[in-house]
């Protein structure tokens, strides 16, 4: 597939935390990871998903103004950046393992119309839903 | 609100506030006294409710009031339970209460509103639930009296103290 969406990005507080946690602890990869003076490009990879790359940015110069860049840190620290949502096989193991690791949860995992869902966050803020779909 | 831009407020501070945002989340039917929700968040009790207030726009007691209401109104929902098992299941410690406090903030009565959300459910399944939730939340922009804030001694954790 040529066309389609490439990489969606998100915002984190400190892109080397940010790497740490989703390399070490999610088990993602890194796709891309250069530097332009204080601009770092930086994007993982679900190793199940070549397609995709999910992009570790940090809000700040020279893409954005200081004010700017501290209101988005505010934001997302207050978890009100969208949903994210995760696909697993099994929610209950991948929970279990990631615990294990230290992945903040903030909901275990629940049986809701017939799928299995937890939820979780990243270092910076950012909300994910880890959903086992009933097949 | 207290004339501080949230914005202004320390990201690292914001970001343990969450974590009792979280945890009242994850257990909205347990007791959240603000010396919790204080030590959850790792600042003083003193700072805690003015600085949750500051950056999620309501105290955090009446924010657990939202989520009790949510999740009651879910099991009105979804579930048989009696109204009086739904009420102690999210945290109320009399039905009275619950009953009050629910009309308050959605104008109606539970039982009303099982009978009118079970007809109009569909499609539901469809939407992730915390994302459903997160939809269904009541608004509480009109603030819970002053009468029935003394009201509802028999909440769990409301012993808090909210800063004016």
């Amino acid at each position: 597939m040529n066309q389609g969406v490439q990489v969606v990005g998100l915002y984190v507080r400190d892109q080397d935390e940010a790497l740490a946690f989703y390399v070490e602890k999610l088990g993602f990869r890194v796709h891309t990871d250069v530097r332009n003076g204080d601009y770092r490009w930086l994007t993982v990879q679900h190793p199940d998903q070549p397609s995709f790359q999910l992009g570790l940015f940090a809000p700040g110069p020279p893409v954005l103004d200081a004010a700017t860049a501290q209101t988005l840190r505010a934001i997302v620290a207050k978890g009100a950046m969208p949903p994210l949502v995760l696909n697993v096989d099994d929610c209950r193991a991948a929970y279990d393992r990631l615990s294990a690791r230290g992945v903040e949860f903030t909901q275990e995992p629940v049986d809701r119309y017939g799928n299995v869902d937890a939820g979780f966050r990243d270092p910076s803020g950012n909300g994910w839903k880890m959903i086992e779909t009933r097949r | 609100m207290g004339g501080v831009d949230p914005a202004s407020q320390d990201p690292e501070l914001l970001r343990r506030l969450l974590r009792a945002k979280d945890r009242m989340d994850a257990a909205s039917h347990e007791a959240w006294p603000v010396g919790r929700l204080a030590g959850v968040s790792s600042v003083s009790e003193a700072h805690f409710a003015r600085s949750f207030r500051q950056a999620f726009g309501v105290p955090p007691h009446r924010y657990l009031l939202t989520r009790r209401i949510e999740r009651a109104m879910a099991l009105l929902r979804d579930t048989d339970l009696p109204i009086t098992e739904i009420a102690f299941q999210t945290g109320w410690g009399s039905l009275g209460t619950f009953g009050r406090t629910f009309r308050d903030i959605t104008g109606e009565n539970p039982g009303a509103i099982r009978e009118r959300v079970r007809a109009a459910a569909n499609e539901l399944g469809r939407v992730p639930a915390c994302i459903l939730g997160a939809a269904h939340r009541p608004d509480l922009t009109t603030a819970v009296s002053e009468k029935r804030r003394r009201e509802s001694d028999g909440i769990n954790g409301s012993n808090e103290k909210e800063l004016p």
